[in-house]
């Protein structure tokens, strides 16, 4: 079920990663990454905590700046160029882990403020979108409600929901279910996976390993501000190579 | 047995005590009350005191240096208050326009990524508001404005002067708006109702569309712009009268007296010291994941400031900011002590010191500022019910 | 199988750690990313700089390096353009005493003296037998004080309050003003919590009251209306009269500071206060009270430095503290040269700025590590 997309889309990757090399002050935290997403494709990042996981995936719409090295994003290099990093962010949808809702906005005023000032949409029109992507993540009821009266999950949902309605050709998603009480988790997970099935770019930084098993077409692994170890997900959890990989689902797959 | 159990029960009987503690209180307050009045009527009548508000229609016979509206020594105690009072809101007022200006100035730059930037704000911020506002009042008064030299080293004698500052504080010329000056005004309301209307249209053609219209800059041409262009057309239909020197002294023109600037520059600063940290305190209290999220989702900068940094920050500043402009109105009566003709210099001061009746004046005053007080946190309840965030 | 070749990858040889680039990190890159990072930072950085390195320099300049520091009046005549130290030299002893007499005023220092001692054992954390030295500064020292500077006892001679100024005013009128404040403070504030209808109006009232005046309104009250209230003959002098409005304006604020430290604490602690069988005042001073006065150690400490800033304000009721001192000085024919105003407040904020600033400081530093105290 998990193909891979057919070599020839493969040449025309939606994310291409080049040696990229980042710095927190004199800490060296992204190193030597090269990473080619193409379109549909859905990636796990794993690794532990301090890895650069997260800092990846933030460089990817320039929440975090790179030092050295080429990111590329829908044929556009991020660079301090405005122009540039407009376009890519109008094109990347990003989940958080903390879902960073707007708390003076309703929720459909939160998934409207984008597509009306970012798109320039009619209101009526952003909010028809915005309601078929509430639909879609199972809380239409809830649209009139402010963030504060939504429970974890369903506040992980709207987010969701927000960044779908800028219609984003990626969806970036760090840590979405790490701060969610546990019995939230599925209900977030099964949006996600609702979206994958629809053919959605996603690169995913999570530890939920069923998620990875059952959704992702690769598996990356991250040590130590370097990709160590990528596969597809049945041959990284049966078979990992590195002593790293091996030595971190050891600790994390013992639970 | 039984009568020792019976009055310890009563005792320890919580709702008795209560009751208890509340008559002893009101026994107090009421012995404390009527022993103050029967002092004063006793201390009164020993010293000759008259008592009620009838010196209020009686001669004043000084005179003030300062007035909104039209006064004279003949006028009466209650006019003073009146001129007391517009002066104390004169001086309040424009202190709170120019303290929230600096304030918010000084505190955006405190948050400013620039160091030196950031630094110098914070220097600002500690100096002023770690030295005691009457010292900088007097500071400016004593220490900068009086001792600029006088007009007659300043200006010329038999000169015209349009612009001056001399220690009589700053001189400009009186000027009289011609006939055709109506164009102008009808040309700034218009302006305005245009403006409004044109926000109005552009909200629903956003709404329909989605289309933006530069409200701000299309408003500001026509509310500043326009009425330039309309006053240069017909004319320029302001008459100045320039004040003169004369042999000794100054004589027309408007002049603001050094007493009103010291008390404000001392106000206006002083206050803005603290809004900036208010300012400060409102941003940094929102979480950097909202600024995060945003610009994921691909606002501008600007447009991220206006719809989701400013409206939340705004939220946290306002109550602050209201009780720091009721700061300042209180601690404008400080300008007693450089004698600017405020409620308390001219009503509680010298009115007070020429009749006698402290205990009406100053029961006076101290209502005003009341009610002021009262208004400011009426206001700041309804606010806080009004816009308080919506949570489980 | 070759697409999951293209996908496989292991890594055999890992990354070292690199310096960052030049550009971004040490003396360089913290001036291009804090100084210089755009163009319109750049222009920031040069103007405001400019302008701030312009005014420091020229007060500095003033204050310091074109100063007058030795001689007397013909010699700040003489400079314009620099402060006259000279001019509070000579007046030092009366902006610090203001008209003690002048074999008595070891009494002043000795008093100023175990205050600063007893004041930097009590905030020093770790200082031995610290509660011992609260105790002391706060209960018994005020009575020992007044006992010193105002005579009559242990044979010392009596100093009229009419002769206190100065530095020493300024001390007395904030010192009362805290001492008062925190006891009445805390009574108020507990009143105004309690749920008996009088004592809680009456309470709310008492702070309103205070509040919504200018304190310059209370001392005109406290200078002209107080004396009527009391029986015919019963005579208080200006400072005292003073001191009771000031501290009644002082206990209103520190009500509320109160106030919020009570309403901070989780319900909980009243409940397990409750639950314990404690008296309403053993639960108080035993568990309530202690937790809410740590919590709002701060706000105590902004009160206290406003109060001691707002002491100055008793000056325009002819009580001379040392502004008024400076002020009065400043008036002198013999000194009535450009530069002695300037001068002369210069000196008082300085010594106003030494004072709140450490305050400020040593709030903001027991706020950090209540903060602290919170994330563990």
């Amino acid at each position: 079920m998990n193909t891979l997309p057919n070599p020839e889309s493969r040449a025309q990757p939606v994310i291409q990663i080049q040696k990229m090399n980042k710095w927190f002050g004199q800490f060296h935290v992204l190193k030597e990454i090269d990473l080619e997403v193409v379109t549909g494709e859905r990636i796990v990042i794993c690794g532990p905590s301090g890895s650069g996981k997260s800092t990846l995936i933030r460089c990817i719409n320039r929440l975090e700046e790179h030092q050295e090295g080429q990111i590329v994003v829908d044929g556009v290099e991020l660079t301090n160029d405005l122009k540039h990093i407009e376009h890519v962010r109008r094109e990347v949808g990003m989940v958080f882990q903390h879902f960073n809702l707007f708390p003076h906005l309703t929720v459909l005023e939160n998934c409207t403020l984008a597509p009306i000032w970012v798109r320039k949409q009619p209101k009526a029109e952003a909010e028809a979108t915005a309601m078929k992507y509430l639909e879609r993540v199972k809380i239409p009821e809830q649209a009139e409600k402010y963030p504060g009266q939504l429970s974890g999950g369903q506040q992980q949902r709207v987010a969701i929901a927000r960044s779908l309605c800028m219609q984003p050709r990626i969806m970036l998603f760090d840590e979405p279910t790490s701060a969610l009480d546990p019995e939230m988790i599925k209900e977030v997970l099964d949006v996600m996976i609702e979206l994958a099935d629809t053919g959605m770019t996603m690169l995913v930084v999570t530890h939920e390993m069923g998620f990875a098993r059952t959704v992702a077409n690769r598996v990356i692994f991250m040590d130590d501000g370097q990709i160590i170890e990528q596969n597809k997900p049945e041959e990284f959890f049966n078979n990992p190579q590195s002593d790293r990989t091996k030595l971190f689902l050891s600790q994390i797959l013992q639970h | 047995m039984t009568e020792r159990a019976a009055t310890t029960s009563i005792l320890n009987n919580s709702e008795f005590r209560r009751i208890l503690y509340q008559l002893l209180i009101a026994a107090l307050l009421i012995y404390l009350g009527w022993s103050i009045v029967e002092n004063t009527i006793a201390n009164m009548e020993a010293r000759d005191i008259r008592t009620g508000f009838g010196f209020l229609n009686e001669t004043a016979g000084f005179s003030i240096m300062m007035s909104l509206v039209p006064y004279e020594p003949g006028n009466t105690y209650g006019r003073v208050f009146i001129v007391g009072l517009l002066n104390t809101l004169l001086v309040a007022g424009v202190g709170v326009v120019l303290a929230t200006i600096v304030g918010f100035l000084v505190g955006v730059m405190r948050l400013s990524q620039n160091w030196v930037v950031s630094h110098l704000a914070n220097i600002y911020v500690e100096i002023f508001r770690n030295v005691p506002l009457l010292l900088q009042i007097l500071f400016w008064y004593t220490a900068v404005l009086k001792p600029l030299p006088g007009p007659r080293q300043v200006f010329e004698r038999n000169t015209e002067i349009y612009f001056g500052i001399s220690n009589r504080g700053i001189t400009g010329p009186e000027f009289i708006l011609l006939e055709n000056f109506s164009f102008t005004t009808w040309t700034i309301l218009l302006g305005i109702l245009f403006t409004i209307g044109m926000h109005r249209w552009s909200k629903h053609r956003q709404a329909a569309t989605g289309q933006q219209f530069p409200v701000v800059f299309v408003g500001l041409g026509l509310i500043i712009g326009l009425p330039i262009l309309i006053f240069l057309l017909s004319g320029a239909p302001i008459e100045f009268t320039p004040a003169k020197m004369g042999r000794f002294n100054l004589s027309g023109g408007i002049t603001i007296i050094p007493e009103f600037l010291a008390v404000l520059l001392a106000l206006a600063l002083y206050t803005a010291a603290f809004i900036a940290e208010i300012v400060r305190a409102g941003i940094q209290a929102i979480n950097y994941g909202q600024t995060e999220a945003s610009r994921a989702l691909g606002l501008r900068n600007g447009t991220t400031l206006k719809m989701v940094i400013i409206p939340q920050a705004m939220r946290i500043i306002i109550p602050p900011l209201t009780s720091q402009y009721l700061n300042l109105t209180k601690n404008s009566a400080l300008a007693a002590a450089i004698a600017y003709p405020d409620l308390v210099a001219t009503f509680a001061g010298t009115a007070l010191n020429q009749n006698g009746q402290a205990l009406e004046t100053l029961a006076i005053t101290m209502t005003v500022y009341l009610s002021l007080s009262l208004l400011t946190s009426a206001f700041m309840n309804w606010f806080n019910s009004r816009v308080k965030l919506v949570e489980r | 199988m070759k697409n999951q070749n293209t996908v496989f990858f292991v890594r055999k040889e890992f990354a070292p750690s690199r310096p960052a680039p030049a550009s971004t990190v040490g003396v360089l890159g913290w001036i291009r990313n804090n100084l210089f990072s755009t163009p319109f930072n750049s222009l920031l950085t040069v103007v405001v700089g400019g302008l701030g390195a312009w005014s420091i320099w020229g007060a500095l300049d003033w204050l310091i390096f074109n100063a007058v520091w030795v001689g007397g009046n013909e010699a700040c005549k003489a400079n314009p353009n620099g402060a006259c130290w000279t001019f509070i030299g000579t007046r030092f002893d009366q902006f610090v005493y203001g008209f003690y007499e002048k074999p008595e005023r070891w009494r002043v220092d000795l008093v100023i003296l175990v205050l600063f001692v007893g004041v930097f054992w009590t905030g020093w954390e770790k200082a031995p037998a610290r509660r011992w030295a609260g105790g002391f500064m706060l209960i018994l020292f005020p009575w020992i004080a007044w006992g010193m500077l105002y005579g009559g006892i242990f044979g010392l001679p009596i100093v009229e309050t009419s002769q206190w100024g100065g530095f020493i005013l300024t001390l007395v009128v904030s010192l009362i003003g805290i001492i008062v404040s925190l006891p009445l403070g805390i009574l108020l504030a507990l009143g105004r919590r309690s749920n008996m209808p009088i004592i809680n109006s009456t309470c709310v009232f008492f702070i309103e009251f205070w509040r919504g005046v200018p304190l310059i309104t209370i001392l005109f009250m406290a200078a002209y209306v107080l004396p009527l209230f009391f029986p015919t003959g019963m005579n208080f002098d200006q400072l005292l009269r003073a001191l009771i409005g000031f501290a009644f304006f002082a206990a209103a604020y520190m009500a509320e500071v109160v106030r919020g430290g009570l309403q901070s604490l989780d319900k909980g602690q009243y409940e397990a206060a409750d639950s314990l069988g404690l008296s309403y005042w053993k639960s108080m001073r035993l568990i309530i009270l202690p937790q809410a006065l740590k919590a709002v150690i701060p706000g105590i400490v902004n009160t206290f430095i406003g109060l001691f800033k707002d002491t100055t304000l008793v000056l325009i009721i002819g009580l001379l503290d040392l502004l008024g001192m400076v002020h009065a000085a400043i008036a002198d024919p013999n000194w009535s040269i450009r530069s002695v105003p300037t001068t002369g407040y210069a000196f008082v904020a300085i010594t106003f700025f030494t004072f709140c600033y450490g305050m400020s400081r040593y709030s903001r530093f027991i706020e950090d590590k209540l903060n602290t105290g919170h994330q563990r």
